[in-house]
């Protein structure tokens, strides 16, 4: 019985793996953390610090780069595109994204498992490469180069997601609570407003708040789609060649933030997501 | 007053038919109960008197008003469900409340109910707490209570003991037909366990196949079991079968015994329950295989006719496996079946 | 009545949605991909392929995929195992290793490109350590391995996160049961690994490896911030054609080459990976 040797091995060799054990977990957070820490580093640092050499391992704390950042042609603007474009994508693949979810994890329907394939379908291709067709598209339309077209776009990024999420969601919700609710005198939607949307209303946050970060983070599309009206990251992109370090530095930090912020917020639903969106 | 009656009722999944043409008529404040194992029909039947499921025919009335077409809302049911359905979001006094709230009742009228079917539940000490926080017996009372607030004329029940360890389960059904009595509403209950459906029933309803086999008193559907189906469903053990050939002249020949019988053209199935039996002289010769001392009586399963026969006999017996034991019918309680048909005969 | 049309009505929007910006571009940029202005051809294709910068990327597409995704699938997979038994730390510790995946491509590239460039953190450190005594410029066309190292690298530590989540979901749908028995029957901890973890993790597996082989060939942004066009890939020329030369035919063209070997790695990911009909958890 191999389980009872380990049980009884030289406590020094167990000792020892759970030494290796706990560094190897340490080493893999650092690999995480620290060109994270990097980043910060340059962020917070004069622009002539950025472009010294050697550099020095530790934030001296000067708002220079994030000034400079700020007061750069077109980046605040930027910013601000990013920031409404998250949102629009957010709202919309939620509003667009949810019912379906709903559908799925309720109803038994014709066709079914046909919209199940084109959910999944879109997780097997590039995305971001229909954005080159429907840039002629836009154009023809009047919805090229503006807000609401890109986040059409992100949309279809993330309402697959949406989709999947929100049926799990639903699905943790048993029937026999909205069943309950339809004999205690309740509609199907007052059923709805009342016992499932309360009980559901965290997840979809979060689903909501995945949404924002796919939309926020974005660069493909971004970039074909807009012109004038830069995102953040189309902006970063097409200025990747001309734009002094420090610029690059500040702005990849302007887009680490929010969606460390979002992603902690998350993180209770990220696996329970993943391990329904599996099957 | 809320008689309910089901009219040729049948339902359809896809290419199977889970209920066929159900005719039932349930009397105002009776408490009749829908018995069967799983699969049969009988929680498809409650939940189309419910309204949450749609029969494909058939119609379905209620205190003599058509229902069939009816929200679950509108129809003056409430329902009782296997897993409580309690809501996780609303205390236990939200939760009670909850049907009387959509009705837009006052708040002093809510509250009045509430409390007066919490304490009717004994659960006027736990009107703050969250689902949650409640064990699987207290969320029980509370889906009872909720149930019973909204002084319903018909009260459904699924399967609402099947979660509760066997204690509990004990103690809250004597509760509970307590409860209903008082409440004097009519009183659907699908079950398949049934020694509760004995001891709650006024009426019993069989279900096999999607049919009801029989629908009578507990006693009779026990005595006088309509189908081979309902003699062996019920009873614990169920009743014992042996080949009868005719003998001429209303006799049968039984496991090479020669006993009285209806008169009719053979073959059938001769039927006894285990406990109508006694150690006797004469009567039908088995051999003892298994021996099982149950404390309040002795079950002996033998080898009769190549089949299991079981008897239960008293418990200061000693009985070894292996034991040749004469068994003596009661007269009065064998019953016969034709093994075509599988209907009792008289 | 209207529960009969309800789930119809309730997929509608997105269905819609999928049709018009999903499902149509394909038409579009099939089409597109196909004709040149006077009907039906391979022109764009003929174009694409022959130009000299085609294969290269081509090769640097598949290379960057083949150095990077089996280093992710062991790294997700050890990272996995060491999580599910955790005790203490488990959701900090899951914190910090699922960091990178709200991290867009274009940030991991900057972050990496912070170590990477003239004055940054990998030459300093080299000098501290007095190894170098003055910066050596590491991302130049001189140096294409250490070009291609660090878009690994920085591939490596954005996208394990993603694989990380739907293994460690994967495991989560693992029965403790079954380790409990094999362990009975006597199985050490990686014959355990082997015979129950990995074949049940099949499904996550291939979800993880689909997603990620597919990002593969979309990268991107991560070699645009570290290589610029020192190292060009599949989808940087898909943006030169569009933009630089403003040729939406051969973009679209390149746009389905990249579809057509997505397509591919997914079927083959698929069947290698299949997991018999009643064989799930």
């Amino acid at each position: 019985m191999t389980t009872v040797a380990t049980d009884v091995a030289p406590p020094d060799a167990r000792k020892a793996g759970r030494y290796v054990y706990g560094a190897a977990v340490f080493l893999l957070c650092a690999w995480v953390l620290v060109p994270l820490y990097f980043l910060l580093i340059n962020t917070l640092s004069s622009p002539e610090s950025v472009n010294t050499f050697p550099k020095a391992f530790i934030p001296e704390f000067d708002l220079g780069s994030l000034l400079f950042f700020a007061s750069f042609a077109g980046m605040l603007d930027a910013l601000k595109n990013s920031i409404l474009v998250a949102l629009l994508t957010m709202v919309l693949s939620i509003v667009v994204g949810a019912p379906a979810g709903y559908a799925l994890s309720r109803f038994e329907f014709r066709g079914k498992e046909l919209f199940r394939m084109l959910i999944l379908l879109t997780r097997a291709f590039p995305l971001p490469l229909l954005a080159l067709p429907l840039a002629v598209m836009f154009i023809r339309t009047g919805l090229d180069d503006t807000v609401i077209g890109l986040a059409m776009v992100h949309t279809t990024l993330a309402v697959p997601f949406a989709v999947l999420i929100t049926f799990s969601l639903f699905s943790g919700i048993p029937l026999e609570l909205e069943e309950a609710a339809w004999t205690l005198g309740c509609t199907r939607l007052t059923a709805f407003t009342k016992v499932v949307l309360p009980l559901i209303l965290p997840g979809i946050t979060a689903s909501a708040i995945f949404a924002f970060v796919i939309s926020w983070n974005e660069v493909f599309a971004a970039a074909v789609l807009t012109i004038e009206n830069r995102t953040l990251t189309a902006f970063l992109l097409t200025n990747l060649e001309t734009s002094p370090l420090h610029l690059k530095f500040a702005g990849g930090f302007i887009l680490v933030v929010p969606a460390l912020i979002f992603i902690f917020a998350v993180r209770k639903y990220l696996f329970a997501m993943w391990g329904i969106a599996n099957r | 007053m809320a008689e309910i009656q089901i009219k040729n009722v049948a339902k359809q999944f896809g290419e199977y038919q889970a209920l066929h043409d159900i005719n039932l008529t349930i009397a105002d404040q009776e408490f009749m109960v829908l018995l069967g194992a799983s699969g049969c029909g009988k929680s498809t039947l409650l939940r189309i008197i419910c309204g949450l499921e749609t029969a494909t025919t058939g119609e379905v009335w209620i205190g003599g008003r058509r229902v069939d077409h009816l929200a679950p809302k509108d129809r003056g049911i409430s329902m009782v469900f296997q897993n409580y359905a309690v809501f996780p979001h609303l205390t236990v006094f939200e939760n009670i409340g909850f049907g009387l709230r959509m009705q837009k009742m006052s708040n002093d009228e809510v509250k009045r109910r509430v409390e007066r079917t919490a304490t009717l539940m004994h659960i006027e000490q736990l009107l703050q707490r969250y689902s949650g926080e409640l064990s699987g017996g207290q969320r029980q009372r509370v889906a009872v209570a909720r149930a019973l607030a909204m002084e319903p004329d018909v009260i459904l029940m699924d399967e609402p003991l099947s979660n509760l360890d066997a204690l509990l389960r004990m103690e809250m059904r004597a509760e509970l037909k307590g409860v209903l009595a008082e409440s004097k509403t009519t009183a659907i209950y699908v079950t398949h366990d049934q020694v509760e459906a004995m001891s709650m029933a006024d009426r019993i309803s069989v279900m096999h196949e999607g049919k009801i086999v029989q629908a009578a008193s507990p006693i009779e559907v026990y005595r006088n079991p309509a189908a081979e189906f309902v003699a062996s469903f019920i009873g614990n053990p169920p009743m014992n079968f042996l080949n009868a050939t005719p003998a001429g002249d209303g006799k049968w020949s039984v496991a090479g015994n020669v006993v009285d019988g209806p008169r009719a053209n053979g073959p059938l199935q001769f039927a006894i329950r285990p406990e109508d039996m006694q150690l006797s002289d004469a009567g039908l010769t088995a051999t003892a295989k298994v021996v099982e001392p149950l404390g309040a009586h002795l079950l002996v399963t033998c080898e009769l006719d190549g089949k299991m026969f079981r008897a239960v006999l008293d418990s200061d017996l000693t009985v070894n496996p292996g034991d040749a034991l004469t068994l003596a019918p009661q007269a009065d309680r064998v019953r016969w079946f034709d093994p075509g048909t599988t209907l009792a005969v008289a | 009545m209207s529960a009969r049309y309800l789930p119809y009505i309730l997929i509608l929007p997105v269905t819609l949605f999928l049709c018009i910006f999903f499902l149509y571009p394909f038409v579009l940029v099939a089409q597109q991909a196909f004709s040149t202005g006077n009907g039906f051809t391979l022109d764009n294709f003929r174009n694409v392929t022959g130009h000299w910068k085609f294969p290269i990327s081509l090769k640097n597409t598949l290379l960057l995929a083949a150095a990077v995704v089996p280093v992710q699938v062991v790294l997700a997979l050890l990272m996995a195992t060491m999580v599910s038994r955790m005790k203490k730390g488990r959701d900090m510790v899951l914190y910090i290793w699922t960091i990178p995946l709200g991290i867009s491509d274009l940030a991991a590239g900057i972050i990496w490109l912070a170590i990477f460039e003239q004055s940054g953190f990998l030459n300093s450190m080299l000098s501290g350590l007095g190894v170098i005594d003055k910066p050596a410029n590491l991302l130049t066309y001189q140096n294409p391995w250490i070009v291609f190292v660090a878009i690994a690298l920085a591939e490596i530590w954005r996208a394990t996160a993603i694989m990380l989540v739907i293994l460690v979901a994967g495991i989560g749908l693992i029965p403790r049961e079954y380790y409990e028995a094999a362990e009975v029957f006597g199985a050490s901890p990686w014959k355990r690994f082997m015979r129950i973890t990995l074949p049940l993790l099949r499904p996550s597996l291939s979800t993880a490896l689909v997603i990620r082989v597919i990002l593969a060939f979309e990268v991107f942004a991560v070699v645009q911030a570290i290589g610029g066009t020192l190292f060009p890939v599949l989808m940087s020329e898909t943006f030169n054609y569009q933009f630089e030369l403003l040729n939406g035919g051969a973009a679209a063209a390149i746009a389905l080459i990249i579809l057509a070997i997505s397509i591919g790695f997914t079927v083959m990911i698929l069947r290698l990976l299949r997991v018999p009909k009643g064989a799930t958890i």
